[in-house]
C-alpha cells in the first residue's frame, strides 16, 4: 500500500521529575506512524500516558528523548519562531473539557479568529469575520453566535466552538484529546459525526485519544493500546477487537460493558496481572509484528508463541 | 408478587431561581421492588439526580421545593417527614453513593473513623463493636489488610479503593435501598467492572434494592433488572431491561440506543438526536421531546402523551402507541434489536424478566 506517512513517532520518551531525584516515566519509548487521512485511536486507562503522548507530539511538552517527524520535519529541537509558527498551523488540538478550554472573557469570534490573527490569514476585518461565519456554519452553529461568550453555550456547542477554532488555521492534523468524554450520549454522536464529516471534506488526519473503546473503534482506522507509558498493541481497529493478542488488551476489552443485556449476562471478565508474562530480568521486550500490521509488545519467547497461535 | 419497597407518585420538584421557576422534575411515578436494581437513565438535566436526591431529601430548600407528589417508604410519606425523622432514615435505611469518591470522603479523617461514624450514628454499639463492624465492612467490599487500612487517610487510596470505602460507609447500617448516582463514571473501565461486580455481589448477599443512576447504557445492560428512561423531568419509558433494550417504544429511547456505536457497523453515520434538551425554565407545550423527534406527530406539539401500557411491566409515554397513530419504522439499529426480542421472550418462557 502506498500510504503516505504524515506523522512518525520514534521511541518517544517523556519523563517528569517527581522530586528526590526520581522520575515518572509517563511515556517510555513509544513508536508509531500515522498515515495521511486516517484516524489513529489511542486508548488506555488514566495515567497510561496517552494524553502526554498527544501533548508531547504537538510540543506542549519538550520531549525527553526520541523524535516526532511531521511530514519528515522534526517537531522538537531548536526552531526559529517562523518554523514553529509553520508547525503550529499544521497541527491543532481539541481538548477534553469544553468548559476549561475556552477563554470566558473572549467572544466566540475572537476565540475562533485568534489563530487567523496570529498567522495573518485574513487581510481585512471583513475577511476575518467572513471566515469566522463560515467556520461557525461548518461546525453547525449560526453566525449570530459569533458575538456571544462561551458561558452562553451548552457543552456540545462549546465543543463545536473548540473544533471551529482548531479548523481556523486550516490544519492537516488534529489531535483530539478525549473530545467527547464530557458530553451526553446524544450529543456525543453529533460531535463524532461532525468530526467524520470534516475528515471526509477536508482530508484531515486525526489522533483520537479516548478511553471509551466503543467510540474509538467506530471512529478509528487503527488503534494503539497503551499501558504504563508503553504501547502494548497496535492494529487495525477491526483486527484489534476481533483478535486481541496482548493480555492487557484482552482484559481491557473484556471490561467494557456493552449496551446489550444478553451479552452482559454471559460476559466473563479477564483480569490482567503484569506478572503473568513471567519475564526474566534483562529480557528484551520489543514491539514485534505478529500478523501484517498487527504489532504486540512481547519477548522473543512470546513472539514465537503468538506467531504459532495467530500467524 | 414481589414486595414494593418504595413508591414514588407524581413527584414534581422545582427550583426557584432569579429568572423564574425551573421545573426539574415534572411528574415522576415509579415503584421499587425488594432486591431489584432499577436503573434511571437520561442526559444531564433530565432530572435523574434531582429525583434521587429528593428521595434522600438532600435538596436544599430553598431554592428547591417539592411542589407535589409523594414518596412512600415503609408506610411513611418522606416528603412530609421532619428533618429529625428523616435523619433516622437517611444513611440507615436509604443510603447513597456519589460519582466522585474523593469529594464524598473527608480528607482529614481516617477511613476507619469515617466508617465508624456512620455506624455509631445509627446503631447502639460500643466503639469497640463499631470498630469490628467497620473492619468487616472493609473486608466485605474487598479491601485487604483492613486493620491497617482503617488507620489510613483517603489520599492513601486509589480511586477504585476510595469508591469501595464509600460503598462500605453506605452499607454500614444494612440499608434497604442503596441509591448509586453515577458511581463508576469517574473510574477506569477495568476498575468500573470491579465495582459493578462488587455491587452485584453485595446485593445478592444483603438483598437490598438499588437505584442506579447513569447515562452509560452499557452499565445499565450490565446492572439493571428494570430501566426507567428520563427526559426533561419525566419518565418517558419504563420496563424490564430486555423490554427497553430489545423492544423500545419511545423515539427518545430509540435515539439513545441508536446513537451508541454497535460493534459491527462502521461506515454508516451514527444516528444522532438533533438539537439539545429543552430549557426547563419554560418547558415547551406538549411533548418536550417533540422538537428533537423525527417521528413527532402534530398532537405532540399540543398535548402531552400519557403513559401507554405495552405489557404488565412496560410503559411508554408516546402518542405513537395510540391506536390512531400511524405505524412508523424505528431506526435500523433498533429494528435489529427488536428482531431478537421475540427470541429472548420465547427462551425465557413467557414474560421477560431481567
Amino acid at each position: 500500500m502506498a500510504r503516505q506517512k504524515l506523522l512518525e513517532v520514534k521511541n518517544l520518551k517523556q519523563y517528569f521529575p517527581a522530586g528526590r531525584g526520581e522520575v515518572v516515566k509517563a511515556v517510555d519509548g513509544v513508536t508509531f506512524d500515522i498515515y495521511k487521512g486516517e484516524t489513529f485511536g489511542l486508548v488506555g486507562e488514566s495515567g497510561c500516558g496517552k494524553s502526554t503522548t498527544g501533548r508531547t507530539i504537538i510540543r506542549l511538552y519538550e520531549a525527553t528523548d526520541g523524535e516526532v517527524l511531521f511530514n519528515g520535519v522534526n517537531v522538537h529541537g531548536k526552531k526559529t519562531k517562523k518554523e514553529l509558527k509553520e508547525l503550529n498551523r499544521k497541527m491543532q488540538m481539541i481538548f477534553q473539557d469544553p468548559y476549561a478550554s475556552l477563554n470566558p472573557r473572549m467572544t466566540v469570534a475572537d476565540i475562533i479568529a485568534e489563530g487567523i490573527d496570529i498567522h495573518g490569514l485574513a487581510k481585512t476585518k471583513e475577511e476575518r469575520m467572513q471566515r469566522v461565519y463560515e467556520l461557525l456554519e461548518t461546525v453547525g452553529l449560526n453566525r449570530e453566535h459569533a458575538s456571544r461568550y462561551p458561558h452562553e453555550f451548552s457543552g456540545g456547542q462549546r465543543q463545536r466552538i473548540g473544533i471551529a477554532r482548531a479548523l481556523a488555521v486550516e490544519p492537516e492534523f488534529i489531535i483530539a484529546d478525549e473530545p467527547i468524554s464530557a458530553l451526553d450520549v446524544s450529543i456525543q454522536a453529533q460531535v463524532v459525526n461532525l468530526l467524520k464529516r470534516l475528515q471526509r471534506e477536508k482530508g484531515l488526519t486525526y489522533l483520537f485519544i479516548a478511553h471509551d473503546l466503543s467510540m474509538v473503534k467506530y471512529i478509528s482506522d487503527r488503534i494503539g493500546v497503551m499501558y504504563f507509558g508503553k504501547m502494548v498493541e497496535l492494529a487495525e481497529s477491526e483486527e484489534l477487537y476481533r483478535n486481541p493478542i496482548h493480555p492487557y488488551t484482552k482484559a481491557l476489552l473484556s471490561a467494557i460493558p456493552l449496551p446489550d443485556p444478553e451479552t452482559e449476562r454471559t460476559r466473563k471478565r479477564i483480569v490482567y496481572d503484569p506478572a503473568q508474562h513471567g519475564y526474566r530480568d534483562g529480557e528484551e521486550l520489543e514491539f514485534r509484528e505478529i500478523t501484517p500490521g498487527h504489532f504486540v509488545l512481547c519477548s522473543e519467547e512470546e513472539y514465537k508463541r503468538y506467531r504459532a497461535m495467530y500467524a | 408478587m414481589v414486595e414494593k419497597i418504595l413508591q414514588v407518585n407524581d413527584l414534581h420538584i422545582s427550583f426557584d431561581i432569579h429568572a423564574g421557576e425551573v421545573q426539574a422534575v415534572r411528574g415522576v411515578t415509579f415503584d421499587l421492588y425488594k432486591g431489584e436494581t432499577l436503573a434511571i437513565v437520561g442526559e444531564s438535566g433530565s432530572g435523574k439526580s434531582v429525583t434521587s436526591k429528593a428521595l434522600m431529601r438532600l435538596l436544599p430548600t430553598p431554592p428547591s421545593r417539592i411542589k407535589q407528589g409523594e414518596i412512600l417508604f415503609e408506610g411513611k410519606d418522606l416528603t412530609k417527614l421532619s428533618e429529625k425523622d428523616m435523619q433516622s432514615i437517611r444513611g440507615a435505611k436509604i443510603s447513597m453513593i456519589f460519582q466522585d469518591p474523593m469529594t464524598s470522603l473527608n480528607p482529614t479523617m481516617t477511613i476507619g473513623k469515617q466508617i465508624m461514624e456512620a455506624i455509631l450514628k445509627h446503631q447502639k454499639l460500643s466503639k469497640d463493636e463499631a470498630r469490628k463492624r467497620a473492619i468487616e465492612l472493609l473486608q466485605l467490599v474487598g479491601i485487604k489488610n483492613a486493620e491497617l487500612r482503617m488507620k489510613q487517610y483517603p489520599h492513601q487510596f486509589s480511586g477504585g479503593m476510595r469508591q469501595r470505602v464509600v460503598i462500605a460507609i453506605a452499607l454500614a447500617c444494612n440499608p434497604k435501598i442503596l441509591i448509586a448516582d453515577e458511581p463508576t463514571t469517574a473510574l477506569d473501565v477495568t476498575i468500573q467492572a470491579q465495582i459493578l461486580e462488587l455491587m452485584k455481589d453485595i446485593q445478592k448477599k444483603l438483598g437490598m434494592s438499588i437505584i442506579f443512576i447513569t447515562h452509560d447504557l452499557g452499565v445499565v445492560a450490565n446492572m439493571a433488572d428494570r430501566v426507567a428512561v428520563m427526559y426533561a423531568g419525566k419518565i418517558v419509558e419504563i420496563g424490564t431491561v430486555d423490554e427497553i433494550f430489545y423492544n423500545p417504544k419511545h423515539p427518545y429511547t430509540w435515539g439513545l440506543l441508536a446513537s451508541m456505536p454497535s460493534l459491527d457497523h462502521k461506515d454508516t453515520e451514527l444516528y444522532s438526536i438533533p438539537g439539545s434538551p429543552p430549557d426547563l425554565l419554560n418547558p415547551p407545550k406538549g411533548d418536550a421531546f417533540a422538537p428533537r423527534n423525527p417521528y413527532a406527530l402534530k398532537i405532540d406539539y399540543e398535548l402531552e402523551p400519557p403513559m401507554f401500557q405495552v405489557s404488565d411491566t412496560h410503559y411508554a409515554a408516546t402518542w405513537l402507541l395510540h391506536e390512531m397513530a400511524p405505524k412508523v419504522e424505528p431506526p435500523a439499529v433498533v429494528r435489529e434489536r427488536m428482531k431478537r426480542f421475540a427470541d429472548i421472550v420465547a427462551r425465557k418462557g413467557g414474560k421477560p424478566r431481567g
